[in-house]
């Protein structure tokens, strides 16, 4: 009776045999990513020299390598905010049912598939000073000589707005079709015009979103290393953290400098997160009616 | 207030895809009228009103406010309030700012917005609940929000899908004589939608049926509840018992019916000679048991507080309904008569 009784108790506490489930799920965690990184934060306080704080000390030190941080804030902080800014109205527009919605959503999210090599060739193929772009606009007679807009700031940025877009685009479609419609026909029986009802209704209620949208977007745009390299300038306006990192690691083989440098990466993004974050949980984060 | 006098549908259509939703409305509403637009789903009665309120263009036809024609105007500009059925409420604004919404789209002056807020939350009696969100209401306070936000501006005209459909059957009655009430004091125009024909009769100054997107009839609630001009009206008037019958005789107002097991005596709705195929209508509670009347079995008996529903199966095997003072056991042979003003005969 009593182990009957204990096996009951026990399972109304959610503890029963179906936690098994959870071993491998957590096994994989546990070896794939709990200990690699514990092992990397544990490496970044271990520097050949200087003590615990060494490798972050020399990282701080040099401006050239400190200012990988503002380099890279200034490339996916815009960037982030441009995607999501450019998906609002895409998607506000798209909400509802049409013809061809699937084969629209489709062509603009085509290009996560496509992933950042072969973004990065076709940018430099069109964007290049001897692409289309520029011999376009050279035969027009609007420019005289190519504008420079790869293995720069530009192709780098216009690189992470290729591929962040269609992340930013899907989800503010999705967290906008879990807005009850009637809301906004509600709105327009009290009075309210086509831009009040966004500004009043809408928006307020799409903000959360937009804001986890943003972080997501911010965290990819962050990490950028593949274009950073090919469409951008890697020894300068381009040189952001995550070289700084492969940089120290793969070339210098500092280890515990390489991991410092992921580390500040990682504590730099949860900073930019915990903002974001923090200002959303001041906005309605409630139901929004629709459908989720 | 700013009222209109006449508000006239001219062979309002709506048509989705090949369907007619909405197949030629034409109506005239009155100022301070109550009109209830009723049907199953799928009639158009929400079509209809969707219509009036601009959220759904026409195909065809128009909607004139006296002289003005109004189906060309967008929703925010035809200055009427909608209760929806699911109550649209804002969710991420409080109770008062709900209600504040419209005020402040019209820009009127601070003062204005707060006072008329204000009497529309104690119109209501939701005093205590105005800083609340939406959320933290119960149904039957969402609704009192939702209508609240719809009559403080006055509307030239108040329209409601189905208002009650989601509150349980208590607060259904409490709210159904709230919102006539609101329509006493206010003396607002409305167009009400809904499938219960009780509460449309029990509402409203006028009603319309709708069926299959085309009206059956418009009239008063008694017109529709004595006079149904057809079988599908009758159907949605409660007329319980519709039964297959042939016409054996006319005398002068009464005919002589008999099929489906049974013979009868009614009134003819509309024009009928011996011979033809017509439906006997009969509520359950004017078929009565007892006397020299005709022969049904009895099946299932439910209890219904006051009275109890029966039904009873003819010899030739059709279903009857009707009401007994006393417990009939299933299997009791019993005869039930109809008093032939009672019976409607309609022509199938």
């Amino acid at each position: 009776m009593t182990r009957v009784a204990l096996r009951h108790r026990l399972a109304e506490r959610g503890v029963d045999r179906q936690l098994w489930l959870l071993v491998p799920g957590l096994a994989c965690v546990l070896a794939l990513f709990v200990y690699p990184f514990a092992y990397g934060i544990g490496l970044s306080f271990q520097p050949a020299e200087g003590g615990v704080l060494g490798a972050y000390r020399t990282f701080f030190a040099d401006a050239y390598q400190r200012d990988t941080i503002a380099t890279t804030l200034g490339l996916s902080l815009p960037a982030a905010i441009l995607n999501v800014a450019a998906s609002v109205p895409i998607a506000y527009r798209m909400r509802g049912r049409f013809r061809g919605k699937r084969l629209l959503t489709t062509i603009l999210v085509v290009p996560i598939t496509l992933g950042t090599v072969l973004t990065a060739e076709g940018l430099l193929n069109y964007l290049g000073p001897a692409g289309w772009f520029n011999r376009t606009l050279m035969a027009l007679h609007v420019i005289d000589e190519p504008v420079r807009l790869t293995n720069n700031y530009w192709g780098v940025f216009f690189s992470l707005v290729i591929t962040g877009f269609p992340f930013a685009f899907l989800l503010i479609l999705s967290y906008l079709s879990g807005i009850d419609p009637t809301l906004e026909r509600a709105a327009a029986t009290l009075g309210a015009g086509r831009r009040q009802r966004f500004q009043r209704i809408t928006l307020p209620l799409l903000a959360p979103g937009l804001a986890t949208t943003f972080c997501l977007t911010f965290v990819l745009a962050f990490s950028v290393f593949p274009s950073a390299v090919l469409v951008g300038d890697p020894a300068g306006t381009t040189r952001v953290i995550s070289i700084a990192a492969y940089h120290a690691a793969y070339e210098v083989y500092d280890y515990p400098l390489g991991s410092a440098i992921a580390v500040v990466m990682g504590v730099v993004e949860l900073l930019v997160v915990a903002v974001v974050l923090g200002l959303r949980s001041l906005l309605y984060t409630g139901s929004t009616g629709g459908k989720g | 207030m700013t009222g209109f006098d006449e508000l006239r549908l001219d062979g309002v259509r709506r048509r989705f895809g090949a369907r007619d939703a909405l197949a030629g409305l034409s109506l005239t509403i009155r100022r301070g009228e109550f009109i209830a637009l009723l049907g199953p789903s799928g009639c158009g009665k929400s079509t209809a009103l969707n219509c009036l309120a601009g959220l759904l263009p026409l195909s065809e036809g128009s909607i004139w406010q006296d002289g003005a024609r109004l189906d060309t105007l967008p929703p925010e500009k035809r200055g009427f309030g909608m209760v929806f059925q699911s109550y649209a409420l804002f969710p991420h604004l409080s109770v008062r700012k709900n209600i504040a919404f419209g005020l402040q789209m019209r820009r009127l002056p601070r003062d204005e917005v707060r006072r008329r807020t204000e009497e529309a939350i104690s119109l209501v009696r939701l005093e205590e609940h105005a800083k609340k969100l939406p959320g933290q209401l119960s149904g039957g306070q969402q609704q009192r929000v939702a209508i609240a936000r719809a009559v403080v501006l006055e509307p030239s005209l108040v329209l409601m899908d189905e208002p009650l459909s989601n509150l349980d059957a208590k607060l259904r009655l409490e709210m159904r004589t709230e919102i006539r009430r609101l329509h006493q004091t206010l003396g607002l125009t409305t167009v009400y939608v809904t499938h219960d024909q009780e509460e449309a009769l029990s509402l409203a100054d006028r009603l319309v049926v709708l069926r299959d997107g085309r009206v059956e009839q418009i009239g008063t609630p008694e017109d529709l509840h004595e006079r149904p001009a057809n079988r599908h009206v009758a159907d949605f008037m409660g007329y319980r018992n519709l039964l297959p019958m042939k016409v054996k005789a006319v005398h002068g107002p009464v005919v002589a019916v008999e099929g489906s097991g049974l013979t009868l005596e009614g009134t003819p709705v509309g024009q009928v000679s011996p011979g033809d195929d017509v439906v006997a209508g009969i509520r359950p509670e004017d078929l009565h048991q007892g006397g020299d009347g005709v022969p049904v079995t009895v099946e299932v008996v439910e209890y219904q507080g006051r009275e109890l529903a029966v039904e009873a199966r003819t010899p030739s095997g059709v279903a009857v309904h009707l009401r007994a003072a006393t417990r009939p056991a299933p299997g009791d042979q019993i005869t039930v008569t109809a008093a032939p003003s009672r019976v409607l005969v309609f022509p199938a």
